[in-house]
């Protein structure tokens, strides 16, 4: 488990680095898609398959459907490309790469000299996750279910009165 | 046997039937399609024109593999390439026969969902890639109907979950020696199947590709095998889909008098001509229509199922 | 809800019911004798060729696929040198066979011609002219017709009384 744990990190990592550097929106966004995959895979070799496999169905099967809807829509031709060409200057990525190197040499760190019993000892299956998000942690589901339905309303709303103004 | 053997000579002939069935279903189809139009169909290459599957499949082999100028190569290539893959590996979870299952997951039944959801990406980026407006339009519905379609597949299928207390499909199965699901959960299967023909795109929920309207939708760019991979995943979905109607709502394998395996391939098969004889029947909706379905009929009833459901095991939990 | 249900039954149904098709080539469907098929040139009762060159034909065909280059022989009978009928681009509109003023242009209920090479299609005269009378038995233009060729002179057609000597009508 512990080579499959670092090779899906490592595909992780690299198919996010690709997404940033990516000119063409869509090329990213297969990259995201990619990168969502490796890291579904990661929660598996940690004992995890219920967030794997959520994690696919709503990140990369729905809310990713739903970005490359819109970046079809709107048609983004090569003047969108040079633009992300100006946007990708050395001067504008250089800093904030610099602190996610100090982040990440500090997570090696912590890995790597902390005791930290991560490779899953215990598999979490779909019971232990329902018994504990409608038992200890039902209040944040229920506080998670109302800013749900609030943005539900929202959009509701939105919606009604662009049909009216027409 | 050694456990690994086993699982490889699984392995092998789950992907090896699968795509041949698949081809065969052409023949079958366009038999079954032309029995109820009062025609023949194929009737001419072979014994009833069985061999017109081989004819097609070395014509579509022989056909120049084109990829359009303005269209975005690498990602026209992979597009076909997804389908195939996501369909073919939704088969890893499918129980055939007691213990003739290449992975039995404890969440096969979401693994069976995310790659079906996953396959969406195949039509739409076909659609996109090929810089055509009728291919975007197709892959612009593909993406709008898979997305809807896809929330209330999966939540018509949590009844069969709360009977049975695992997303484990063997389990499933097991938990239908008594009485098929269909008859607790006839609206959840009713809604599958709606589902289902929706994502495997089949003819009332072909708008991705309406020949009438789009050419051919999102793959009017593609020809040869890469076109060919398409047709084929679409079959793949149609067996798919019937096998997990099968498992989940008609007891799987199990059945009186004949082996396993037999009642499954039966059911599967029955399904499948039911698709066949739904693509014979129905006229294709509108867009919005298909839509307004989904979203405020399709949706509420799903919901509704399930709170029946959960609260019918709350109360007769002992 | 109830109407698809019954849509689908009904399609079902269709199974146990008799299939339209006409199995082609083992089991031919009739064709009636006016069916607009293959073009002919046909001949007289006499076994003369009944296509006098007017070009009718040709400037009635839509698509112009007919053409043909008239002569006389030496007896003043009109007849085509060639004629050459292009069914690559024939649309079998029956047009050419109304123009005719002779009959001798008739499509016929055969429509089976395919061939591998187009230049195939290209039909001469020996390929068109039939040994018959086709469509109209009895019927000879040269006969009817107040021409004068060898063999008839003014006013021995059918029909016709001789020609009237203007000289010997003087009071």
């Amino acid at each position: 488990m512990n080579i499959l744990f670092y090779v899906a990190s490592a595909v992780a990592i690299i198919a996010t680095f690709l997404m940033l550097t990516r000119m063409n929106a869509v090329h990213a966004l297969l990259y995201l898609i990619v990168s969502l995959l490796a890291v579904a895979l990661v929660f598996y070799t940690l004992g995890a398959p219920f967030v794997a496999a959520l994690e696919i169905i709503i990140y990369a099967g729905a809310i990713m459907v739903l970005f490359v809807f819109v970046v079809m829509m709107l048609n983004l031709g090569r003047a969108a490309e040079a633009q992300e060409r100006e946007w990708q200057r050395p001067s504008l990525w250089v800093g904030p790469s610099v602190l996610a190197v100090v982040l990440i040499a500090e997570v090696i760190y912590v890995l790597t000299h902390a005791d930290t019993r991560m490779f899953g000892a215990e598999v979490v299956g779909p019971h232990q996750v329902a018994q504990s998000l409608f038992g200890p942690y039902l209040i944040g589901v229920e506080l998670a279910s109302m800013l749900l339905l609030g943005g539900l309303v929202g959009a509701f709303h939105l919606g009604r009165r662009l049909e009216e103004k027409r | 046997m050694n456990p690994i053997v086993k699982s490889l000579i699984i392995l092998f002939l789950v992907i090896f039937i699968p795509l041949n069935v698949a081809a065969g279903l052409i023949w079958l189809e366009r038999r079954l399609l032309a029995l109820w139009q009062d025609r023949y169909g194929p009737n001419r290459v072979g014994p009833f024109g069985l061999l017109q599957v081989l004819a097609d499949m070395i014509k579509i082999f022989f056909k120049e593999d084109w990829i359009p100028p303005f269209a975005d190569k690498p990602v026209f290539v992979i597009a076909p390439a997804v389908i195939m893959v996501t369909v073919l590996m939704s088969y890893t979870v499918v129980p055939w026969a007691p213990g003739a299952t290449v992975a039995d997951m404890n969440i096969g039944l979401l693994f069976f969902l995310a790659m079906s959801s996953l396959g969406v990406y195949s039509i739409v980026l076909a659609g996109w890639a090929s810089a055509s407006k009728y291919s975007l339009l197709g892959g612009l519905r593909a993406s709008a109907q898979m997305l809807s379609y896809e929330v209330f597949m999966g939540l018509s299928l949590m009844g069969t979950v709360l009977l049975a207390g695992s997303f484990r499909l063997s389990d499933i199965v097991a938990a239908q020696r008594h009485m098929w699901f269909v008859i607790p959960q006839f609206l959840g299967f009713i809604l599958f199947l709606i589902a289902g023909l929706a994502e495997t795109r089949r003819l009332p929920f072909d708008l991705p590709e309406a020949e009438s309207e789009l050419v051919a939708g999102f793959h009017s760019e593609y020809s040869g095998m890469k076109f060919g991979m398409f047709f084929v995943g679409e079959y793949l979905g149609v067996i798919l889909i019937s096998a997990m109607i099968t498992v989940l709502f008609f007891g799987g394998w199990q059945g009186p008098w004949l082996p396993p395996i037999v009642w499954f391939v039966v059911k599967t098969l029955f399904f499948i001509c039911l698709f066949i004889l739904l693509r014979a029947a129905l006229p294709r909706p509108r867009f919005d229509q298909l839509m307004s379905w989904g979203w405020k009929i399709m949706l509420p009833l799903a919901l509704l199922n399930l709170l029946v459901t959960g609260a019918v095991v709350l109360a007769a939990r002992p | 809800m109830l109407s698809i249900l019954r849509t689908l039954w009904n399609i079902f149904l269709h199974a146990f019911q008799r299939r339209e098709t006409v199995q082609y080539p083992e089991e031919k469907p009739y064709l009636p004798p006016r069916h607009k098929g293959r073009i002919i040139l046909t001949r007289d009762p006499d076994g003369g060729e009944r296509c006098v060159a007017c070009y009718l034909c040709a400037v009635a065909c839509p698509v112009a696929c007919i053409s043909l280059q008239a002569t006389e022989d030496e007896t003043g009978r009109r007849y085509p040198e060639f004629f050459r009928i292009n069914f690559s681009r024939c649309i079998f509109c029956g047009y050419c066979e109304e123009a005719c003023p002779t009959y001798a242009i008739q499509l016929t209920p055969d429509f089976e011609m395919a061939e591998y090479h187009r230049q195939n299609l290209v039909y001469e005269k020996e390929d068109l002219l039939m040994s018959g009378p086709g469509k109209r038995p009895g019927y000879n233009f040269w006969r009817v017709s107040g021409v004068k060729i060898g063999g008839k002179d003014k006013g021995e057609a059918e029909n016709e009384a001789p020609p009237v000597d203007l000289h010997s009508l003087l009071p």
